[in-house]
């Protein structure tokens, strides 16, 4: 979804303001206009057709945009571990540009999860000077010295299948994703809505990876596999006011099903999701059809952070209750958050990812 | 009974005010030039640390290319391989109305924390997208006027910079694509690719353990404290003068008050709390006239460090506590000093002794030996420190000594005069013009020392700063003898200008460098041509036989006098050099203001040894007259930066022009100097003009017209001035020859050859005479102007 990887206004002042280290930037004027309204900026369309591999690209008339891979890992020994590759971009004008003055702003985000620890880093890149970016054919998206490089056939799509790439400074990972089912479109046919008044932004995702690779950890290097779920969104203002956090998971079952669900928090809970059948045939799971219960907070990083839900759909059948790999799965970046390996079980079992934002 | 001892006490200073005047003015004097000059240093040495401190950069390593600039394209591969490093690109550029430093950095990859503590109103899209922003302290941007770009007040940046975003920087210096340097952050992922996988041509650089502003600025502070301190001493001659004095014309109340039960602890602690109050009212006088001081002469301070270093320095004076702090104990510890001889004396003394004021350290036989014997012993020292002395503490001590010994041999030779005078002088008044002069001599004795000294450092850091300033602008000359300076970004650019260059001018030298380490000290290599450009005007200190053909023919290296000293290599020894092997030193050459090692080698034996040097720097030798129109044509033809290019006469009439501003600074402490010695003078003529109608009083009678008397007077105070400042050149001389050869070989690593410039001695004497003649005039005019009266009470009261 995107309201999860969302840049809420007050998550990209935080984020720019940081990451522009020009100190005292976390001036809110500094960044009226980009935070308060979307103007020159292009508006999601419902019933826009997504275009491949064209959609696999930057949309530079788009304020934000994301490229977002996470993976549920095992070791030989049985050692379960997740790996998370993002690349964001922010526009300050729609435009690509070239030179310094492009006014493109890149951020890339790494994490690597075990059981006891969690490891983040964060890179930052303007555009225009080659040092990040990405390219829809042939597909790459790179930052510094962490990529993300399609090396599908001339015949598939894209992003079938891909090599990763990123490393901090206690970690690393190199990890292959071949995709094992179609592209997902989230929403009405790729339009995911964000509020009850219509926000929304383009959404869709490739739920069907194989990972196989190896980690770097400070022990030395560990060969995992596992599963991979890339999610591509864009939007130029996707979030209503009141929404200051959201609560996003994406779930593999163990019988080859997917879903994805997010609930968005503001003066009012917003939730959505897609139940993805193990062929690939999208359900869209409207407002109100998911109900998500904290059962469990832990301190991470000087906060209060439910690590454990209840996450159910009446209709479906849906009752299961997730457990975090690592309850301190917290990525110390620019803007800081949640987001780490799950397992979960009840009425269906499997593993996920999970990502929260705003507390 | 302490409240009567106290009225009793002031009740001096309430019938002498102007002794009280002269003690409170002298201490003042000597708080205020001794604490503005403090204020000078402490603010430059401020405005250091901030420029070292705002980048962060100071504790971080970065990459840098040799030959100056580094492809931006270097840069992305170095990130893309994973180096964690931010770009950096400084250069001078005409801004609005001002020169300024343009600072460009990229925000996005800065360390963190670096650009800056808190740059109020700083908006990172501004400052990214074009027309962009610029940060300048305020009177930068005062300076500046109207800039294309947005100006925003910083007072955090350092005064003459501007912080930009490095893509505005490329544009305003004309340097797109490219970089000056490279900060390598703290924190590097696992498993880089080393650096000469990827861009071999870049070295990486260690961050410096000391900024070398501060090293290279040490030579400028260093003299201004000595001035600081001198002028403080002057001060306290006057300042013990007055409270010598004033203690010797109170004997018979402290006896008095003694004898009417006054304990002598309570007396003691009396005019002891005394003086502290005085210190502390002078101290205060003294700091609020040391600001203002520093605050006049700070601008040409900082125009001048700024100008001959580089080194941003503020010309906003800021008050620091601990500045004030300092001034005010220095206050206390003068007049402490100048104090504790007469409380010592208190305390000795006998209730019962007779209260005869006997002339305040009257210079019988005995003390005069006394002083003979200390001034020899210190001159023996300051000889003896001249031949083992070693070590900058040792230049000090000498210093110091040999101004003490000056100082102390003053009132002997003046005596000695006086009575050599005496014996040839023919006629009553003539004998006793010069046996009254040597009468009064002990009373005169210290505000003649102090003339002395002030006089004896006006020439001897004159002498040093116009030796420099000489010697400076020759060896400019020599230097900087190629009319046109000219540096390529890349080999390719380069070769397209030598090609251009060639048939439009006289000779196109090399200026191509490596860095090694010779004899374990860092140093720079130049590859150099063999042309008459250098034998005709290198400046040589040592050299042997030979030594320019034996440099081309690469058998011998030149060395800079800084090497030469560090390392004690001179003609006739051998250095090391890698990828050279062992070669002599067949010449020494004078490097002033350079605070590193450095070689110089055959150009063959240069591109042997160092094949990857890159060969972008050129020296340019043709008509001067041409320069302006070749500059224009290689901006049209080649779209060479004029940020890359220097015309010598503009940039030798840049360096002069400081020079300029420096003297300011050292002209106005020298007058201020010479002012405190006079004032030193008039306190000691005032107070012995009254004590004087007594000697005066049976000469009147004899016949002599007070007028007369008076003139006779004038006379003598301009004898004893005059032989003073005569006195005073010698060790002018030698003070200069000390600083020269002895304090600045050790604290910086070159010797200045002395330069000796009689008009400013003429100069100084006329000025030292008039400071007497302004001195001695209101005690003659009082004495011309004294009622018959006075003169005839001093029969009624003799004693």
């Amino acid at each position: 979804m995107n309201a999860r990887r969302a840049l809420t206004r007050r998550g990209l002042l935080r984020l720019l303001a940081a990451g522009a280290a020009l100190p005292g930037v976390a001036r809110a004027q500094g960044f009226a206009g980009l935070g308060t309204t979307a103007e020159g900026f292009a508006t999601p369309q419902r019933g826009r057709a997504l275009v491949f591999p064209d959609d696999h690209g930057p949309h530079w008339a788009f304020r934000i945009e994301w490229w977002y891979l996470t993976a549920v890992l095992r070791g030989a020994d049985g050692q379960e571990y997740g790996a998370q590759w993002t690349l964001f971009r922010s526009a300050l004008a729609p435009e690509e540009g070239a030179g310094w003055d492009a006014p493109q702003l890149w951020m890339g985000h790494a994490g690597l999860t075990t059981a006891t620890r969690h490891f983040s880093a964060e890179r930052w890149a303007r555009g225009g000077i080659g040092q990040a970016g990405v390219t829809a054919g042939p597909f790459r998206a790179w930052i510094d010295e962490w990529e993300m490089t399609g090396r599908a056939p001339e015949d598939a799509d894209a992003l079938d299948a891909l090599r990763v790439v990123a490393r901090g400074g206690d970690f690393g990972y190199r990890l292959e994703f071949d995709a094992e089912g179609p592209l997902v479109l989230q929403g009405d046919a790729g339009y995911s809505v964000k509020s009850p008044i219509g926000q929304a932004s383009h959404y869709y995702s490739q739920p069907f990876y194989r990972v196989a690779g190896v980690l770097d950890l400070p022990e030395g290097p560990v060969e995992v596999t596992g599963h991979g779920w890339l999610d591509r969104e864009w939007s130029s203002q996707p979030l209503q006011d009141d929404q200051e956090g959201w609560d996003w998971l994406s779930l593999i079952f163990d019988d080859g099903t997917r879903m994805m669900g997010f609930q968005l928090r503001g003066a009012e809970v917003f939730t959505s999701g897609t139940w993805i059948g193990p062929d690939g045939r999208a359900t869209p799971l409207p407002h109100g059809a998911l109900r998500f219960t904290a059962l469990e907070e832990v301190q991470v990083a000087g906060r209060a952070v439910p690590v454990r839900w209840r996450v159910e759909w009446p209709e479906g059948g849906l009752a299961i209750e997730t457990e975090p790999l690592n309850p301190q799965s917290w990525m110390a970046t620019s803007f800081p958050y949640w987001e780490g390996p799950i397992r979960f079980s009840g009425s269906h079992a499997g593993r996920g990812y999970l990502e929260m934002t705003g507390y | 009974m302490t409240r009567a001892a106290l009225s009793a006490l002031l009740s001096h200073w309430r019938r002498h005010p102007l002794q009280l005047a002269m003690l409170l003015a002298g201490l003042a004097l000597a708080t205020a030039l001794w604490s503005g000059v403090q204020a000078l240093n402490a603010e430059a040495r401020a405005s250091y640390d901030r420029a070292g401190a705002f980048l962060a950069e100071a504790d971080l390593a970065r990459l840098e290319a040799p030959a100056g600039l580094i492809d931006q394209a270097d840069y992305i591969a170095l990130r893309r391989a994973g180096w964690q490093v931010s770009p950096v690109l400084e250069g001078r550029v005409d801004l609005g109305a001002s020169r300024v430093t343009l600072l460009g950095v990229e925000p996005m990859t800065a360390p963190p924390g670096a650009v800056a503590a808190d740059l109020t109103g700083a908006d990172p899209v501004a400052f990214m997208s074009a027309p962009g922003q610029g940060f300048a302290a305020p009177e930068t941007i005062r300076a500046v006027g109207d800039a294309p770009f947005e100006l925003i007040e910083a007072p955090e940046v350092p005064v003459g910079q501007v912080l930009v975003d490095i893509g505005l920087a490329q544009a305003l210096l004309g340097l797109e694509g490219q970089v000056g340097r490279l900060v390598l952050l703290p924190n590097q992922p696992l498993g880089l690719p080393p650096l000469n996988e990827i861009a071999p041509h870049l070295q990486r650089v260690d961050p410096e353990t000391e900024t070398d502003l501060a090293a290279l600025t040490d030579s400028f502070h260093l003299n201004l404290t000595a001035f600081g301190l001198l002028a403080f001493a002057v001060g306290l001659f006057i300042v013990h003068a007055a409270v010598g004095l004033a203690f010797e014309q109170r004997r018979g109340v402290f006896r008095t008050m003694r004898a009417l039960g006054l304990p002598l602890g309570r007396l003691m602690a009396l005019l002891a709390a005394e003086m502290l109050i005085m210190g502390l009212l002078a101290g205060t006088v003294g700091l609020v006239l040391g600001y203002l001081v520093a605050g006049v002469l700070l601008p040409d301070v900082a125009a001048t460090l700024r100008g001959l270093y580089g080194a941003p320095v503020s010309g906003t004076l800021q008050f620091r506590p601990a500045w004030a702090a300092a001034g005010l104990a220095m206050a206390l510890a003068g007049v402490l000093v100048a104090g504790g001889q007469g409380l010592w004396q208190l305390a000795r003394l006998p209730v019962l002794a007779p209260a005869r004021p006997r002339a305040w350290a009257r210079a019988s036989g005995r003390g005069m030996r006394v002083q003979g014997v200390a001034a020899t012993g210190l001159a023996l020292l300051a000889g003896a420190l001249v031949v083992i002395g070693d070590g900058l503490i040792a230049g000090f001590v000498l210093l110091a000594a040999l101004l003490l010994a000056a100082a102390l041999f003053v009132p002997l030779v003046l005596a000695a005069i006086c009575a050599l005078g005496e014996r040839w002088a023919r006629g009553p008044v003539a004998q006793w013009f010069w046996a009254d002069g040597r009468q009064n001599l002990p009373r005169l004795s210290l505000a003649l020392m102090a003339l002395m000294l002030a006089l004896a450092a006006n020439i001897g850091v004159g002498t040093m700063v116009s030796s420099f300033r000489t010697t400076f602008v020759g060896w400019l000359d020599q230097r900087l003898v190629a009319e046109f300076y000219v540096t390529a970004r890349t080999e390719a650019e380069a070769e397209a200008l030598r090609a251009a260059l060639a048939p439009r001018t006289d000779a196109v030298l090399p200026v191509w460098f490596a860095e090694a380490t010779i004899a374990g000290l860092p140093a720079r290599l130049y590859g150099t041509a063999d042309h008459a450009t250098f034998r005709d005007h290198w400046p040589l200190i040592a050299e042997a036989p030979g030594a320019w053909d034996r440099l081309a023919a690469g058998e011998g290296v030149m060395i800079n006098e800084q090497l030469a000293r560090a390392a004690d290599l001179w003609p006739g020894d051998t250095v090391d050099l890698p990828g050279a092997g062992r070669l002599a030193v067949a010449g020494v050459y004078s490097d002033y203001g350079n605070p590193r090692a450095q070689v110089m080698l055959g150009i063959d034996a240069f591109l042997a040894a160092f094949p990857q040097a890159p060969r972008l720097s050129h020296a340019v030798r043709m008509d001067a007259a041409e320069v302006p129109a070749l500059m224009a044509d290689l901006q049209d033809d080649l779209g060479l930066p004029h940020t890359l290019m220097s015309d010598q006469a503009q940039a030798k009439a840049v360096s002069l022009q400081i020079f300029e501003r420096t003297f300011v600074v050292t002209g106005a402490l020298n007058i201020l100097t010479l002012s405190v010695a006079a004032l030193a003078l008039f306190a000691s003529l005032v107070t012995l003009s009254g004590m004087r109608l007594a000697q005066l009083a049976p000469l009147w009678a004899l016949g002599l017209t007070r007028r007369r008397l008076a003139a006779l007077d004038l006379a003598r105070g301009m004898v004893l001035a005059g032989l003073t400042a005569v006195l005073a050149l010698p060790v002018g001389l030698m003070l200069a020859q000390v600083l020269l050869a002895v304090i600045n070989v050790q604290a910086f690593g070159w010797r200045l050859p002395m330069q000796v410039f009689p008009a400013d001695w003429a100069r100084l004497g006329a000025w030292a005479l008039l400071a007497a003649l302004v001195a001695c005039a209101l005690p003659a005019l009082r004495l011309a102007r004294s009622a018959p009266a006075d003169l005839i009470r001093v029969f009624a009261h003799e004693r």
